[in-house]
């Protein structure tokens, strides 16, 4: 198996390497050929490898290809553990890569009139493009398939890089290159807890080897380690480790990153910034189940900051007027979501709403960038409407998928969420009323945006400029074919996977389970002893609160944007206008950003600049080397009258030296 | 050793070839280049006769030589290398080669006599690490000042004389302890060999003060705060070439120091002073973070980061006493020498290259500053891709050789304390923040002037210059292991050696270490 995995890793790696450096040789075409065919050979092989774990009898694979370095005794290694957690990821995310990279021949086919006229690094833009998503889905592979910390990091930072390089494609855009330093920046702030949080388990396990780790980790369940006085270990490590996915799946207060990434061209807003980099957090929480398990400190703090995120990113995207804005707080929102479930426990939950969502969003966002083509590169709402007669194809698969996201009930949006609605109401750590209160209201926020964009764009009058509407038509069928190839797991996959993902033991495999739960923390057990099936799960949850919510959200959107909107084409300013302070303070996105530039990237500059100056330049240079220089050069000036020429000051000099040595000597 | 006298040919080869070169004059140019290449080259292919011949298994001095040179003071010619200083060994015939190729047409002013100036250069380094007399170490650290004062004096910007007087005064300040330590330490042994002086039992008083005065001709070298100042401007003012060799081997003159001599000569000295070592490395990662994100110069922008990673090297160094000291953790300490050595290797790559590329612009713009830079990967789109991944590779990217050190003595730094590791985990954002951001206003956005529209990108020379170094980057950071295999037995032999107690009989109760009852036992048989 171990060739089958290394292939897996190995084909995107191929395609990248090929069409960045080879690109102007092979052409386009040669680029997005080699690339496609990389990522589909990792994507079969992926559906493979699950299947085999699904209907075979595929054993869990955990060893090393190479040894990075010895030290200290500590092995760093590279090296795959692929068990059906990693299964459902590597799947998720090559078929997702796949579905991107087939979508970009569509989105990117003009790219090179995107850039100023004669810009070298305009040419061959195309391919370096697939060069960049192929080399993304090899560092995600890499990712979710490492079995140790280290190789995990490398994936993390990898991801990161092409995050940034993605982000700044369109490098002569100042807000692209803005928002690309600023996410890897607060990307390493993340990090930085992340790093520390592996020195950690370094420190005390000796070992990065998660299976050696999970397994001396009980022991240490009660280890206490001094930092502002005692804490335990497991606390220390577990909100360490998660500080990087707060980084990683933009979480508050870290999740400034995400919005501004969407200057990057759609594709990969679709790709890294929905389905798959920003999860890594959520999968690397789960993965390292056996350790959050052991902390219920850090379990809370994570359910609080999930929940946190979830509610009131959700609102920032009703006053979001970019198309892609609004898709990019609903991913905030929805990871909030994800995060929230890993607090209580429900590791199953968060990974399979990951699942779900990778499709769902994925979906919406290409759709999204289905219409931004159409629109000739505009993102403005306010300025679309009608293109359900256009954009047929469009309009269906958006419409589905943002059914999927409120949660409709039979959509796998609606298993995902409900389960971990249900979930958090039954934890009991810290924090976990104020989670599911969030949670439950987030359902509403979440129905209402969505509904309103989704109206804002397809329905209504026709608001763009009549060139524009004149060249409206349905995109090529290499972006749409994608949509319909997402648009069908967004609807059904929820109802094929709830039973193994969430009630069967499924992923346990021989004597391995990589999601450990703690017996008190099972707060998906009453949704496991109660289960009668899927139609049962929908009916149930037709007459609970969340239904209600999601149906009076979509209720209201329906009658505000489309019905309103008809006869008053201003009432979004207007009841924007209506909000008054909170509106704006949703406009200010809470004045993070504004906190941000001037605390943080004002302050360390101006930090800079004062320990330079008086530092390194008055003190150190001015005061101390210079000024001893100048010292030497006084002291000199008046040594300098000592040597006056006349015999008799020096026959002086002598004899008070000589009875001064004299003295010495006879004393001692 | 048998065959070739290796290490004599690593040395004289290119300080030979200087002087062919120097008195080929500057008649036949081109000559003079090729041969300087290829002197250049040839002395790295036998350096390789290092690495290929050497033994990974023991600590022991190798491919040793010695001869008598000043019989009445016991002074030899007394050369070897083990596993700490032969991978700097190779560092150094490596980067003088590129070097040789980037001073190549740049150089318009008496170009054979600063290729000259290089070739001797890199044999007096070698010298430096491969001396084990005092006598000799201290001749090759003295003449080293000499070719880099006269490159940056002669080739240097225009501010160049300031620049070159501070360096020397600097350095020489330094070195001046050193030579009175090392003539303390003969009449006490009676021998200049410094592995004898690893054997010396001293007093603790002694030990300090021995400890300080290489502390301060070390320190002056790496450069740690404070006595850092004279490199931004040492750099500033250096042609391409001269930055490139201060940054990538002369710095790490100074760390090879403290593990030559500071570490195993006055081990309890050391032990009692870990703090202050350790205090100002963590200032030069934290301090010289924030400075280096308000230059306005790339050279200085690049020279203080140098300053912050050379702050990894010594805080890895030092942090074993804590570790070794502290009941509760079992190993640790030779990661922390080890992520050390691997910072120094990888920093001589990575500085080395960005230096480089500085050097292209510069060549080109005739400016250092910033500010006169913008959109350059619209007009070099190969010089961008190069200046990211360096820049990326500062900034500690794994699969970069950038991480492999910074990650081994973070890790080791938390075995000894928490917060100490918060602090030089700072270098995650901090130096992602300065060399991204001036990432960002040099390479990325649109052109900004017209000195960038007539740029033309990379000739086949410099990209095969950043190319090797590019592969020489990415091969370390994806396979540390033969490098680290090289050094293993050196610096477990060395941690060994730390943990002894040098203190003399009486002063045994005041010892900082615990005597670790084998080796105390073999020191007292001596």
């Amino acid at each position: 198996m171990e060739n089958v995995y290394i292939t897996i890793v190995l084909a995107p790696l191929i395609g990248a390497i090929v069409a960045g450096f080879f690109g102007g040789r092979i052409g386009r075409r040669g680029a997005h050929s080699v690339t496609i065919g990389g990522v589909a050979v990792a994507a079969v092989l992926s559906l493979w490898v699950l299947s085999r774990f699904i209907w075979g009898d595929a054993a869990v694979f955990n060893d090393a290809v190479y040894t990075w370095m010895v030290s200290d005794g500590i092995r760093f290694e590279v090296g795959f553990l692929v068990d059906k957690l990693t299964a459902v990821m590597m799947a998720t995310v090559s078929f997702v890569s796949l579905m991107v990279h087939i979508y970009t021949i569509g989105y990117m086919a003009d790219d090179e009139h995107n850039w100023p006229h004669g810009a070298l690094s305009g040419k061959n833009s195309y391919q370096r493009f697939f060069s960049y998503i192929s080399l993304f889905t090899f560092s995600m592979l890499m990712l979710v398939m490492s079995n140790n910390f280290m190789q995990l990091f490398f994936g993390w930072e990898a991801v990161g890089l092409v995050s940034y390089l993605l982000i700044g494609f369109w490098s002569t855009r100042e807000s692209a290159i803005f928002a690309n330093l600023k996410a890897f920046l607060v990307n390493r702030v993340g990090d930085f807890g992340f790093i520390l949080g592996i020195a950690a388990v370094g420190m005390y396990f000796g070992s990065m080897d998660y299976a050696e780790v999970f397994a001396a980790a009980p022991e240490h369940a009660d280890t206490q380690v001094q930092v502002f006085g005692g804490v335990s270990l497991m606390t220390l490590i577990c909100i360490l480790l998660f500080i990087g996915a707060m980084g990683k799946s933009a979480q508050v207060p870290l999740h400034v990153w995400l919005p501004d990434s969407m200057e990057g061209p759609t594709p990969i807003s679709a790709l890294i910034h929905a389905a798959t980099m920003v999860t890594a957090g959520v999968f690397m929480v789960a993965r390292m189940s056996p350790l959050y398990e052991l902390s219920e400190t850090a379990l809370s703090f994570v359910l609080i900051i999930g929940a946190t995120t979830a509610f009131f990113m959700g609102l920032i995207g009703l006053v979001q007027n970019d198309i892609k804005r609004v898709v990019a707080y609903s991913t905030l929102s929805q990871l909030g979501y994800m995060v929230t479930a890993l607090g209580a426990s429900a590791y199953a939950a968060g990974i399979f709403h990951l699942m779900t969502h990778a499709f769902f969003k994925a979906l919406l966002f290409l759709a999204a960038g289905s219409v931004i083509i159409a629109m000739h590169h505009k993102q403005d709402i306010r300025d679309m409407g009608g293109l359900w007669r256009r954009m047929p194809l469009t309009w269906v698969t958006a419409l589905l998928g943002s059914l999927a996201l409120i949660g409709f009930p039979g959509f796998s949006g609606f298993f995902s969420k409900d389960a971990i609605i249900e979930a958090v109401g039954a934890s009991h750590v810290a924090g976990s009323g104020y989670a599911s209160l969030l949670l439950t209201a987030g359902v509403f926020v979440t129905a209402l945006y969505s509904f309103r964009m989704y109206y804002l764009v397809f329905h209504g009058r026709e608001r763009m400029d009549e060139h524009t509407k004149h060249h409206l038509h349905e995109s090529p069928w290499v972006v749409t074919l994608p949509l319909v190839l997402l648009a069908i797991p967004s609807v059904f996959i929820g109802w094929y996977t709830i039973e193994p993902m969430l009630v069967n033991d499924w992923w346990v495999s021989g004597d391995w389970n990589p999601i450990v739960v703690a017996h008190d923390h099972d707060t998906l057990h009453h949704l496991r002893e109660h289960w009668e099936g899927q139609a049962a799960f929908v009916h149930h949850g037709l007459g609970a609160l969340p239904f209600v919510l999601a149906a009076t959200g979509l209720t209201l959107a329906t009658i505000i944007w489309w019905l309103f909107h008809k006869w008053n084409p201003r009432i979004d300013e207007q009841l924007q206008a209506l909000g008054g302070p909170v509106t704006r303070i949703l406009q200010d996105k809470y004045g993070f950003d504004d906190f941000n530039q001037r605390v943080f990237a004002g302050g360390s500059r101006s930090l800079g600049r004062v320990l330079w100056t008086t530092g390194d330049r008055a003190v150190i240079d001015g005061a101390i080397v210079n000024g001893s220089a100048r010292s030497v050069g006084r002291m000199a000036q008046r040594f300098r009258h000592l040597q006056t020429g006349y015999l008799y000051h020096y026959a002086i000099a002598m004899i008070v030296g000589l009875v001064g040595l004299l003295t010495l000597f006879v004393t001692l | 050793m048998n065959e070739l006298p290796l290490l004599t040919l690593t040395i004289w080869l290119p300080i030979i070839g200087g002087l062919v070169v120097l008195a080929s004059g500057d008649k036949e140019k081109e000559l003079s280049k090729w041969t300087a290449l290829a002197f250049a080259i040839l002395t790295f292919v036998v350096s390789l006769g290092l690495w290929i011949g050497f033994d990974s298994s023991t600590a022991e001095m190798q491919f040793v030589e010695r001869a008598a040179w000043i019989p009445s003071f016991n002074v030899e010619y007394y050369l070897g290398v083990d596993g700490i200083s032969m991978p700097l060994i190779v560092l150094t015939t490596f980067i003088t080669i590129f070097v040789v190729i980037a001073g190549w047409e740049v150089i318009t002013y008496k170009p054979t006599q600063y290729l000259a100036a290089f070739l001797i250069m890199e044999g007096v380094m070698v010298g430096v690490f491969s001396a084990l007399d005092a006598v000799l170490f201290y001749v090759f650290w003295e003449a080293m000042l000499i070719p880099m004062f006269i490159i940056i004096g002669v080739w240097g910007g225009p501010n160049r004389v300031y620049a070159t007087i501070k360096f020397f005064l600097y350095t020489f300040f330094g070195s001046v302890f050193m030579l009175i330590a090392l003539i303390y330490m003969y009449f006490q042994s009676g021998s200049f060999s410094i592995l004898d002086f690893h054997t010396l039992e001293l007093g603790m008083k002694a030990q300090t003060l021995i400890f300080i005065a290489f502390l301060l001709a070390f320190a002056v070298k790496v450069p740690m705060f404070p006595v850092h100042t004279w490199l931004p401007d040492a750099h500033v003012e250096a042609p391409t070439g001269g930055s490139v060799i201060l940054a990538a081997i002369m710095l790490k003159i100074g760390g090879y120091g403290f593990l030559r001599f500071s570490l195993p000569i006055t081990p309890d000295a050391s032990a009692s002073l870990d703090w202050l070592i350790i205090a100002l490395s963590l200032i030069a990662i934290v301090y010289i973070g924030f400075v280096a994100l308000v230059q306005q110069d790339m050279k200085k922008l690049i020279a203080y980061s140098s300053i912050a990673h050379m702050g990894f090297v010594t805080l890895g160094f030092f942090i074993v006493f804590t570790i070794v000291m502290n009941p509760n953790v079992s190993g640790g300490s030779v990661m922390g020498i080890e992520g050390g050595m691997v910072q120094m290797i990888s920093h001589g790559f990575i500085s080395g290259a960005l230096f480089l590329c500085v050097g292209v612009l510069y060549d080109r713009v005739h400016s250092r500053e910033i500010a006169d830079y913008g959109g350059v990967i619209n007009t070099m789109p190969w010089f961008g891709a190069f200046m990211v991944y360096f820049a990326m590779a500062n900034a500690g990217l794994p699969g970069t050789s950038g991480f492999v050190g910074e990650f081994m003595v973070i890790l080791a730094t938390f075995r000894a304390d928490f917060w100490w590791a918060v602090l030089a985990a700072t270098t995650l954002v901090l130096a992602a923040a300065f060399t991204l951001w001036m990432v960002k206003r040099v390479v990325f956005g649109e052109v900004k002037n017209d000195k960038v529209a007539a740029l033309g990108d990379l000739n086949l020379r410099e990209r095969i210059n950043l190319g090797v170094l590019a592969a020489a980057v990415l091969a370390l950071g994806l396979w540390p292991a033969p490098l680290m295999n090289v050094m293993h037995a050196t610096v477990e032999n060395l941690v060994e050696q730390v943990r002894v107690c040098k203190l003399p009989a009486a002063e045994r109760g005041d010892c900082v270490l615990p005597v670790s009852e084998r080796v105390a036992l073999s020191l007292n048989q001596e």
